[in-house]
């Protein structure tokens, strides 16, 4: 009966995980005192989870909570082990995995550092317009962009820019947010 | 009502006020403020160690052998980083423990100052929570959540870290309403769901092939837990094992107790676990010393898993009838269930189960061959065990990590929850002898016995002079086989015999090391003799190193192999395990 189950991590007795990996996207709402990012990721490291991207940041100042969105790569056994083990620490209040419960928007900013000149230039700034890309720096030889979107319009945009002289990109990681009227 | 004073004094008052007696802990030049303030009062006793590693084994001797809360105290730097291995082991075995560092003041954190580390960033995954204080204000109320933090819930080693300059501020000190404590992020779920627990009745109604799985929870939940176990197990009639973290909970003498499962426990515990069709895990977490070979660990089963942390359900093995709670309230809410749903054990419908636990257990998977010419460590324990029942006084056990604790755990037997010591899941060599010592400080009047190897023994041996200054005539029973015996048996197992430093060359004579000490030294190599030193153990009222010279090369059976599932136990007959595991096997620890 249990033959199909093959859990990870036993040093005793190593199977292969049968599992498909997947990427989910879990929102962990957490007092914003010294040391919880360190918790949070050494917690993954630890344990040997996979972070794709994290982000963090206050989001309700009176109540000095923070938000930690972290995008993570797992089999199905494994994020639920991820979430309980999130939950387990003191500081987090809740964790929900955004992915699983439905509906939610995630979206990435990025500033992305183009140089050129003469047609290279014009191209640049037609492709910007059709991305909703905004000129927040400008020189004759240089633009930097600001680009708002999920992270495959933020790759895809990054791609085109590669052969127009792109110099450098920043990232801030994915914030996501369920759909509807409820909160966390 | 608050009391202006200074952070040493609060630290002490908030000791006080939690009700501790004892604390065990090794000064330093940045926690001086607090044992001045420590110094000018005399309810909360502070027992000085010899290493910082051996403050909190006594720490852990004394949370699990009285249910409250160990207390530490240790200095900066050095005693901090000493102090983690025994965080680890605490954290492990879910022991309830405040460790309370020093730091460098504030101004000089991050300057690479003398005797500065990073405590809150080393012990930050040894640990169950840790503070660093930065402000006096906020003192009061950490002392008092660390206490909450370690002792509720899964129970665990909390660090506070304090710099000098917050102990030497001046503050208000008041007593915190532990009810808005932690309100928000830090709930433990105690009381198990009605519906599961009523589910997790219904299949132990219908089970024919029953088993009570339990562990180190039930200990942890309190003697209570271990009560309503022993009710639980006497309605229903089921066969009962434990981890050995769980040893005690459930009495050794009762005929439905089966000796201790996982790699070194008994034949019909782990064919009972094989073969069983309702498993009911009390408290235990599917280790894997327990489980063996996951996916031939009781094919059959259905699962049921009580455990405090949810983390624990279905991490290992994937369970049908998850109840989170505490063991104490879901033992007691299942005896209740099942007294509402019957009146009668299954004795009738279990009687072909028992009939084959029977014949498993005529195997006698714990017999050995004894000598006259040389004392089997077997042997030894079982005599120790006959003649300290014979002492009159609460006998507690403390022990090291090897073979010696494993056939401490077969032979001696427990009745008891709270009176058996042991690193379980960190396996630290060195853990038995500053346990001891911190039993014995709980319990004064009590027989409290470190079965000990002699390689084990000497990683803390310098705490014997604790005991000696202390007067603490804990006995420390040494079966010595002149080998870190289970790496020797490891090494026979997966190596070709090859015994790469598992031989303990140059040891010292320990009989001359104990009256070094100040303690006693006694030697036994003859079994006709063992009685008699054995005695003269007990009769010494102070702290004696027991030197048994025991069979050198004897292997720790029954065994099941890395690799093998359960019903591939190694037995004491067998000629050669030197051919028993396969390649894949020695990849396992």
């Amino acid at each position: 009966m249990n033959a199909h189950l093959q859990p990870t991590g036993s040093a005793y007795f190593i199977t292969k995980e049968t599992q498909e990996q997947e990427r989910h996207t879990l929102s962990v709402l957490v007092d914003n005192e010294p040391g919880i990012l360190a918790r949070v990721v050494g917690l993954f490291s630890a344990r040997g989870y996979n972070i794709e991207s994290l982000t963090v940041s206050e989001t309700e100042h009176g109540r000095r909570l923070s938000r930690i969105t972290v995008v993570v790569i797992a089999t199905p056994k494994t994020l639920i082990q991820i979430k309980l083990q999130l939950e387990r620490l003191v500081p987090v209040h809740k964790v929900h995995d955004l992915t699983a419960e439905g509906a939610s928007i995630e979206r990435e900013l990025a500033l992305i550092k183009v140089a050129g000149s003469g047609e290279h230039r014009a191209e640049t700034l037609r492709l910007a317009d059709a991305f909703r890309a905004h000129i927040v720096d400008a020189t004759v030889e240089s633009f930097v962009f600001e680009v708002t979107g999920k992270p495959d319009k933020i790759d895809s945009f990054i791609a085109l820019m590669q052969p127009l002289g792109l110099v450098e990109v920043v990232r801030t990681g994915l914030a996501a947010i369920s759909r509807g009227p409820q909160g966390m | 009502m608050a009391e202006r004073m200074t952070g040493a004094e609060m630290v002490i008052q908030a000791l006080t006020d939690q009700g501790v007696e004892h604390i065990f802990g090794y000064p330093g030049g940045a926690a001086l403020p607090i044992y001045d303030a420590m110094f000018q009062q005399d309810v909360v006793q502070h027992i000085l160690v010899r290493h910082e590693q051996g403050a909190t084994h006594m720490a852990e001797g004394y949370a699990r052998s009285t249910g409250k809360c160990g207390v530490v105290l240790v200095t900066s730097g050095p005693g901090a980083t000493n102090a983690v291995t025994g965080l680890t082991d605490a954290l492990m075995d879910s022991i309830p423990m405040v460790c309370i560092t020093a730091q460098v003041p504030t101004t000089l954190i991050g300057s690479d100052a003398f005797q500065e580390c990073d405590t809150v960033g080393i012990t930050r995954s040894c640990t169950k929570y840790n503070y660093l204080v930065k402000r006096v204000e906020d003192l009061p109320r950490i002392m008092h959540e660390a206490f909450l933090i370690a002792t509720t819930g899964r129970p665990g080693p909390v660090v506070i870290d304090i710099p000098k300059d917050v102990q030497f501020a001046l503050g208000d000190y008041y007593k915190p309403d532990l009810e808005t404590l932690r309100h928000q992020s830090y709930r433990p779920q105690v009381d198990g769901d009605a519906a599961a627990i009523e589910a997790a009745v219904d299949l132990m109604l219908k089970a024919e092939r029953p088993i009570f799985y339990t562990g180190g929870g039930v200990i942890n939940a309190g003697p209570e837990a271990s009560k309503h176990l022993r009710e639980l197990a006497e309605l229903t009639g089921f066969p009962v094992t434990s981890t050995l973290m769980g040893l005690g909970a459930f009495p050794a003498s009762n005929p439905q107790w089966m000796g201790m499962l996982g790699m070194h426990g008994t034949y019909e515990a782990n064919w009972a676990m094989h073969d069983c069709d309702v498993m009911i895990n009390i408290g235990a977490r599917f280790d894997d010393r327990i489980t063996g070979r996951i996916d031939a660990f009781s094919p059959n089963s259905r699962k049921i898993h009580v455990d405090i942390d949810p983390s624990s359900i279905n991490k290992v093995v994937r369970v049908d009838v998850p109840i989170i709670g505490d063991c104490e309230r879901v033992l007691s809410e299942m005896v209740r269930v099942w007294r509402s749903k019957t009146n009668q054990p299954r004795t009738e419908a279990i009687a072909p189960w028992w009939n084959q636990i029977e014949k498993w257990r005529a195997v006698n998977s714990l017999g050995y061959k004894n000598s006259d010419t040389v004392i089997k460590p077997q042997y030894a324990i079982e005599r120790l065990y006959e003649m300290s029942k014979k002492q009159g006084k609460e006998v507690f056990i403390t022990t090291e990590v090897g073979q010696h604790q494993m056939w401490a755990a077969q032979h001696f037997h427990f009745d008891q929850p709270n009176h058996w010591m042991t690193s379980g899941g960190l396996g630290t060599m060195g853990y038995g002898l500053p346990a001891a010592v911190g039993v014995q400080v709980a319990h004064p009047d009590a027989l409290v016995i470190d079965i000990a190897g002699e390689a084990s023994v000497q990683m803390t041996m310098q705490e014997m002079s604790t005991a000696v200054q202390y007067r603490l005539p804990i006995k420390i029973f040494i079966l010595n086989n002149e080998r870190m015996g289970m790496v020797r048996q490891w090494q026979d197992l997966l190596h070709g015999s090859r015994y790469a430093h598992s031989y303990s060359e140059s040891l010292p004579d320990f009989v001359k090391l104990a009256e070094a000490y100040g303690g006693k030294g006694i030697r036994c190599e003859n079994p006709a003799e063992l009685d008699a030193a054995i005695a003269e153990m007990f009769d010494y009222d102070g702290p004696v190193l027991f030197d048994v010279i025991v069979e050198k090369d004897e292997n720790c059976l029954p065994m099941i192999p890395s690799g093998k599932p359960h019903n591939e136990i190694i037995l004491p007959d067998t000629a050669n395990i030197g051919d028993i595991i396969d390649e894949k096997g020695r990849q396992l620890v």
